[in-house]
């Protein structure tokens, strides 16, 4: 049957701002690696930095959350593929929320860029300035945004398709109002 | 007579090491480097120069015989990364093809206490002179070698190195801190 229940107000509100944080510096990483340099290359370059150190501390905070509160039980009578699709989709797009911020954060150490947050705040160098490891690093940022961008679209189809298709009212699940998951 | 030879041989052997003393004049390139940093939106970003030449001649004792003069090729730059070393050529920073080279040349150098000594010179980068004082630390070292180290804020835009776009100062900060290390021995 259907479950009226959604995730706690918490949960929504760090789902939707991570979710607005990414639809931001994905495609500002697209488009600034391309630009000539100048100081609006440095300008986006920060943002894009900065946006991704605040996803990695959100997605501490989240993962912290996630693991004190239940979430609200999916429908009974989902299919049991679609559950573990949905469970190995979700449990992909956390691993890739932390990768991805965490991946930058080395590539930027290892091309002699360090990270300071909003200009402010000095993050450590996780790995010495070292030519060869930055190149691979952003291979690697780069082959898992494009996971990051696969996934969600099959979260995105997942959703909209038990709400739409299946009929079952799902996106409330990610909203606010209507009755909390005890 | 003999007595009076006895005390001239005794004065000329005290006065001996003064009158040896010693004077750097060969530099050790490859112990020698210029370094610098400067903040890039507000991100500490490290760089130098790998090929410069030094001529030198300096006495401890004797400060205001002390000579230098200090010449950089701008193309042996490392400004943090590939992108900016190229950028670094252009019009706008170094207008390398018309400026290849910095030169400072010290003009007058006094003790300051402490093997410390402050070195007046004029720098001339991107066709633009300035008088400085630079702070120099001297360690004397074994086998009559020597580090000089010292340091100064440079302020770029004094040179106009980073015009235009690049004159923003909220994206490139004005004062980049230079530090350098001279070894050298002397005889």
């Amino acid at each position: 049957m259907n479950s009226p229940g959604r995730y706690s107000t918490p949960a929504v509100l760090l789902h939707w701002l991570v979710a607005l944080l990414i639809f931001v510096a994905f495609p500002l990483g697209v488009y600034m690696h391309e630009l000539p340099l100048s100081p609006d290359k440095l300008k986006l370059y920060s943002y894009h930095k900065w946006i991704g150190i605040t996803v990695l501390m959100l997605m501490g905070i989240r993962i912290a959350w996630r693991l004190t509160h239940t979430p609200p039980p999916l429908p009974r009578d989902l299919a049991s593929w679609q559950k573990r699709l949905g469970a190995l989709v979700h449990g992909l797009l956390y691993v890739l929320m932390i990768a991805i911020p965490l991946s930058g954060w080395l590539m930027s150490s290892a091309k002699g860029f360090p990270t300071v947050w909003f200009g402010v705040l000095p993050l450590p160098d996780l790995v010495a300035k070292n030519r060869e490891l930055g190149d691979l690093l952003t291979e690697v940022h780069e082959i898992l945004n494009f996971v990051l961008l696969a996934s969600i679209i099959l979260h995105v189809i997942g959703a909209l398709q038990h709400h739409f298709i299946e009929r079952r009212p799902f996106l409330q699940r990610m909203a606010w109002g209507g009755k909390e998951n005890a | 007579m003999k007595h009076n030879l006895t005390l001239a041989a005794l004065l000329a052997a005290l006065a001996a090491p003064a009158v040896h003393a010693i004077e750097y004049a060969t530099v050790v390139p490859k112990q020698s480097s210029i370094g610098f940093e400067f903040r890039q939106m507000g991100v500490p970003i490290k760089g130098g120069f790998k090929r410069f030449v030094t001529d030198m001649r300096f006495d401890p004792e004797k400060p205001e015989a002390a000579r230098a003069r200090i010449e950089i090729d701008l193309a042996s730059i490392d400004a943090g990364s590939p992108e900016a070393d190229e950028e670094s050529a252009g019009k706008l920073w170094f207008n390398r093809s018309t400026y290849p080279k910095a030169v400072f040349v010290a003009s007058q150098v006094r003790a300051i206490g402490n093997n410390r000594y402050e070195m007046r010179g004029t720098l001339t980068l991107k066709g633009k002179s300035r008088e400085m004082a630079i702070p120099v630390t001297y360690q004397p070292g074994k086998n009559n070698a020597a580090a000089f180290d010292g340091g100064f804020i440079l302020k770029r835009l004094d040179f106009g190195i980073g015009e235009g776009m690049w004159a923003d100062v909220a994206t490139v900060a004005n004062e980049v801190k230079v530090n350098f290390r001279i070894a050298a021995t002397g005889n």
